[in-house]
Parts: C-alpha cells; sequence; structure tokens
C-alpha cells in the first residue's frame, strides 16, 4: 500500500490502470491447441500504456514470467497493487510510455482473469479442473495473436520479456516472424533443461501430494495450500543465488536463540514461508501445474526458432545474468549461437548481477540502458550523436 | 597511444571498408571504429566485445554487439558470412592468434588486421640503450600492467602470413600522425593488413553448415551441442 501511494505521486508513473478483457473462440472458432484439444470460449485479461500512433508501429507486447499476470506496470484500479514491471515500464523509462504503446496480457493457462483450470467451463458450468486441456507455450502465443489482431496491430515494435516471458518472445518470432520487428529475451532458454524440468516436477508433485489437491478439483472447498506453499518456496530458492540469500539473510535467528523445535528458527526460512503462505492467496495451484508443464515442453532449438533456409529480419537483445543459475547465461549463449549462424541482427549482454534469477526483475538501471537503446534503434533506425567523429 | 594516431588508422580502415558491406569487428570497444562505419558507410555491423560496460556504450550508439570471448565466439558463423572481419588492436591480446586469423579468414571476405608494431624504433632504443621494456605512443603499458600477451613486429606479421599462404592485399604503416612509407618495421608505431586467404576454397557456400572441428578454438562442450543439431539438420537436407 505504501508502494502504491508512493506510485501515485511519482511523476514517472502510468498511474492507476485497469485490467480489460477481450474473448474470442467462441462455438465454431475454436482455439486449436497443440495437444489437438480445442479450447473455446478464449479470455484473455490485459493492461495497456501510452497510445498506440497513427500507422501502429510503437506497440510492444510485454510477456510475464511463470507467476505474472497481465498488471505490469501503474497501480492496479482493484487492489492498488503495483505492477510487476513497474521500473521498467513507464514515462522515461525503459519501454517509454510517452513513445510506445505497451502491451500485457495473462497467458492461457493462467489464474489472473485469463481462461485456465480455475475458469468456468462453459459446457458444464463447472470449473474445468483437470478438464483444462494441456496448453503449451506456442499455445500462449497463438491466443495472444488474436488480442493483437483485435487492437488492430499488424507488426509490433517488439516483444519482450523475462523468463518464461522470454520464452514467449522467442516463440512470437518462431510463428509470426513477420508480425515482430524485435524481441528482447531476458534470463531465458531456448528450451527446458533437464535440470529445470527436475524442479518443476518436484513443484508439481509437492502440489499433487496435499490431500487437499483433490485431483485438481478442490474448487468451492479451498486450494491445496500446504502444497502449493512448498511448491513456491521451491521456486523461491531457485530464483535467488547463493551470494544473495548470504547478503539477505546470513545465518540471521527469528529470535535470539535455537527454538531446538521445527519452526523456522532462521530468517530464510521465515522469508520461504512468508514467500509460500503469500503465493497461496493469489495463485491457483492447478495453473501452477498446468503453466509448469507447459515451460517444460518448450523446445525451440535446431530449426525450430528459424527454418531452416529463411531469413530473418527480426533484430534480437538477449540479456542474462551471471548469477542466475536457474536459467544460466549459457542458455542465452546457446541463442546467440544459433543467431549467429543464422546472420541474425543481435546483441546479448550478460550483467553482472548477483540477484541470481531475480535480477530481470530488480536489476534496473543496467537492463534500462540496453532495452532502451536498442528500442531506439529499432523505432528510429540509427541515432546520429554527432560525437564520433572521424 | 595519442588520439592522433587513433583517428589515423580508423580514418585508414574507413578508407578501405566498401559502403554497405557486412562487417564484423572483433573487440570492438565502445564502438568508436564501427559507429562511424555504420553512419558513414551504412555498413551491416556486427560487433564481439568482452566488456559488458563497453557494449553498453554500444547499445547506446545504436551498435549490435555480442558479449563473447575472440578466441571461442566466431565458430557459430557460416563460412563467408561477412565481407570484412576487423581485427583492430585486439590481435596481440588473444593467446590462440593463429586459429583466430584462420577462423576470421574463414567467415569474412577480407580480414583486415591494425596492430602495434614492437620493433619500432623508439622500442629498439628502449630495450638496446635502457634495456628497458619498451613503452610507447602503440604500446603504452607497463610491463607487469598490460592487456598485451603478444608482441610481434611487421616483419614477424609477414613472416607469419607467407608462412601460412596468406595473401595480403593492402598494407598501410602509420606513425605518429603520418604514415610511413620508409622502412616500415623501423618507424611505424602501427600497421594495419588486409588479408584474404588466398586460393582459399570455402568448404561450402550452404548457409548453417559448421567449420571442422580442426579450426575449433574453443571447447566449450554447450556449443558443440547446439551446433550438432544444426548440424543434424543440414544433414538431414
Amino acid at each position: 500500500m505504501k508502494k502504491a501511494i508512493r506510485e501515485k505521486t511519482n511523476h514517472n508513473s502510468i498511474g492507476v490502470v485497469e485490467t480489460q478483457y477481450y474473448t474470442f473462440a467462441g462455438p465454431g472458432n475454436e482455439l486449436n491447441l497443440e495437444s489437438g484439444e480445442k479450447l473455446s470460449p478464449v479470455t484473455l485479461a490485459y493492461e495497456t500504456y501510452g497510445t498506440l500512433n497513427s500507422d501502429q508501429s510503437n506497440a510492444i507486447l510485454v510477456l510475464h514470467a511463470l507467476s505474472g499476470d497481465a498488471h505490469a506496470a501503474g497501480i492496479s484500479l482493484d487492489d492498488h497493487s503495483v505492477g510487476w514491471w513497474n521500473d521498467m515500464i513507464g514515462p522515461d523509462k525503459a519501454f517509454d510510455t510517452n513513445r510506445y504503446f505497451v502491451v500485457c496480457t495473462n497467458v492461457i493457462g493462467g489464474c489472473k482473469g485469463s481462461t485456465g483450470p480455475s475458469s468456468v467451463n462453459p459446457a458444464t458450468g463447472k470449473h474445468y479442473a483437470l478438464d483444462f486441456p494441456f496448453i503449451t507455450v506456442a499455445d500462449m502465443v497463438h491466443a495472444q495473436r488474436h488480442l493483437i489482431d483485435h487492437l488492430g496491430i499488424d507488426k509490433l515494435l517488439c516483444v519482450a520479456g523475462g523468463s518464461m516471458g522470454g520464452m514467449q518472445a522467442l516463440q512470437w518470432v518462431a510463428s509470426y516472424s513477420n508480425r515482430v520487428r524485435s524481441a528482447i529475451v531476458v534470463a531465458s532458454t531456448l528450451k527446458h533443461s533437464p535440470q529445470q524440468i527436475a524442479f518443476n516436477e518436484v513443484v508439481r508433485q509437492s502440489i499433487m501430494a496435499d490431500p487437499s489437491w483433490h485431483e485438481g478439483d478442490y474448487y468451492g472447498c479451498g486450494q491445496p495450500e500446504k502444497g502449493l506453499s512448498v511448491a513456491r518456496m521451491i521456486g523461491h530458492i531457485t530464483f535467488m543465488s547463493d551470494k544473495s540469500m548470504e547478503d539477505k539473510f546470513s545465518r540471521r535467528l527469528k529470535s535470539d536463540r535455537f527454538s531446538f523445535g521445527f519452526d523456522p528458527d532462521f530468517e530464510v526460512e521465515r522469508y520461504l514461508h512468508y514467500r509460500g503462505l503469500n503465493f497461496v492467496k493469489r495463485f491457483d495451484a492447478n495453473s501452477y501445474l498446468y503453466i509448469t508443464k507447459a515451460i517444460d515442453y518448450f523446445d525451440l532449438s535446431g530449426m525450430k526458432l528459424i527454418p531452416f533456409r529463411k531469413s530473418i529480419s527480426t533484430r534480437f537483445l538477449i540479456i542474462s545474468f551471471k548469477s542466475d543459475w536457474l536459467y544460466p547465461s549459457h542458455q542465452s549463449q546457446e541463442i546467440v549461437r544459433l543467431l549467429k549462424n543464422r546472420h541474425a541482427d543481435a546483441t546479448y549482454c550478460e550483467l553482472s548481477s548477483t540477484y541470481g534469477h531475480d535480477a530481470f526483475l530488480v536489476e534496473i538501471k543496467e537492463q534500462t540502458t540496453l532495452i532502451k537503446h536498442f528500442l531506439d534503434k529499432t523505432f528510429n533506425g540509427y541515432m546520429v550523436t554527432g560525437k564520433h567523429d572521424i | 597511444m595519442t588520439s592522433d594516431n587513433i583517428h589515423l588508422d580508423h580514418k585508414i580502415i574507413c578508407s578501405i571498408i566498401e559502403p554497405h558491406s557486412r562487417v564484423l569487428d572483433l573487440g570492438c570497444g565502445e564502438g568508436e571504429l564501427l559507429y562511424p562505419l555504420v553512419r558513414d558507410k551504412h555498413v551491416r555491423a556486427q560487433g564481439i566485445e568482452l566488456n559488458d560496460k563497453a557494449i553498453q556504450e554500444c547499445v547506446k550508439k545504436g551498435l549490435s554487439v555480442f558479449h563473447d570471448d575472440i578466441e571461442s565466439g566466431l565458430r557459430e558463423y557460416p563460412d563467408a558470412s561477412f565481407d570484412y572481419v576487423i581485427l583492430n588492436q585486439s590481435m596481440q591480446e588473444v593467446k590462440k592468434v593463429d586459429c583466430v586469423i584462420q577462423e576470421a579468414l574463414r567467415i569474412g571476405t577480407k580480414v583486415v588486421i591494425g596492430f602495434p608494431n614492437f620493433a619500432y624504433i623508439k622500442s629498439r632504443f628502449a630495450l638496446f640503450f635502457q634495456g628497458k621494456s619498451p613503452i610507447t605512443a602503440s604500446l603504452p603499458y607497463l610491463w607487469y600492467d598490460t592487456p598485451n600477451v603478444r608482441f610481434l613486429s611487421i616483419k614477424d606479421f609477414e613472416v607469419f602470413c607467407a608462412g601460412k599462404k596468406i595473401r595480403i592485399v593492402e598494407a598501410h604503416y602509420l606513425g605518429e600522425k603520418t604514415r610511413v612509407r620508409f622502412l616500415p618495421n623501423l618507424f611505424a608505431l602501427n600497421a594495419v593488413f588486409v588479408l584474404t586467404n588466398h586460393g582459399y576454397e570455402p568448404q561450402s557456400k550452404m548457409q548453417g553448415v559448421i567449420p571442422s572441428a580442426t579450426r575449433d578454438c574453443s571447447t566449450n562442450q554447450f556449443r558443440c551441442t547446439a551446433l550438432s543439431e544444426l548440424e543434424f539438420h543440414n544433414k538431414k537436407r
């Protein structure tokens, strides 16, 4: 709340924003999913910031990570919360809303206003639960394409996101390269590694091992809070680095001595419990299952990103963080190697943050420099500063 | 190196590069050379640089740069990916010079190499009369604090090219402020060479084909994984 009040008085804030909804894929126009199943109807929650210019050339689609939502910037009209990438999106920020029209939408399979397992299935009048079809990152992107059509945007200036958002950005290039002028991929990968799949499997098993999960059919009787909370605790361990944990918690105790019991003694334990408990209030356990599965299936390696013999005009900015061990730099470098091989116009920078995977949300200054100028070049061509005469 | 000298070698390289060509600058720094090439010659430019702060400066200038090591960052490029590969004032900081030059010749039609001349007259004086490691305008570092790992003269480089059957297309010799035309190995601070792989038959013009492992400067296993997939796809076709 304090953050929201501070945000209201901040001159480079977007201010209060309202989430909007777009429903499509009605009967007869179902959304065909990669699994072969169909989804109908489909609702996408989305927010927009800034103004679309007359030739629709300034639109940027921002893509969220695993537990993100459409509320990327500004203060939510509903709950006064501040957007998840608020430091990056707004007037004079990296994604400058004075110049660009920024769209962010909740993925399908999510639980923040877009159609997902917690939505009501119109065929049965009940929550989908495990009747919800399996979705992939490509399905998320195909649904987003419907929204972009609806907004009257033919070609996006940029698709941008971190982590799972970066996968969606890559998927946009793979599926609709002629509709994407540039892609910004932060702390992400071409494909999930066995280690990443393994973490996700532990996360899913912790949810499904909770008796309250009831085979996914828990709507109306409360969700598997213990399982989901543990799942999120695992997540938070992977988001931080050894160094950022040491800096944040060290071995500090909650009180001045050991309890000699199994209640949390250490600050780090308390932090994980707090994060876990907070998460169950805002996120649906089945969505966590479906989305983690979608990113495990993600694989654009080989010729899947850019088909053989096809040239590509999309520009790329790839960013990784030195201390990120969940999506380590070598995965970003694998993207870079592919882009080199295909002569794509691309920039890659590994930033030396100590925040681990969380860095893409908190390392604002250097990301802003890179993103701001990359977008400027994409939008305007080369800047002539006159300072570098020969 | 003095600013005049920087201007001189950049001026010479800019005069070498044809407009609208494809250029890769290895060790591009803050883009001091690539930026005027893009602005004045409208080249399609790509840099490779190891310093992340320098990369940020490049991006501010609108340049595309990869955060990578020169010694390991070339393997993915198909043959003849660029019209020019530039190695200006960076070769002396590279350990596997031979390998990098061969790779540059594979991925570039021409290779432009600029380096400080260790046999410059003042260097010879410092060694001969003072008995000390030379410090000159083009080699301004103290022995214990230098990024340079290779110390070569113009003559050394010519012998190297002859031995490797690399054709020298152009040679430019630079003094402190002007070009040097008389006894360059004695009087030039810097040299700029344009090389090509004379008689070189490209392995394949097909995009996506990966060079043979014998030219590999790196042992990065992740690279091998990624490339073997590409290779697999290429072979399938």
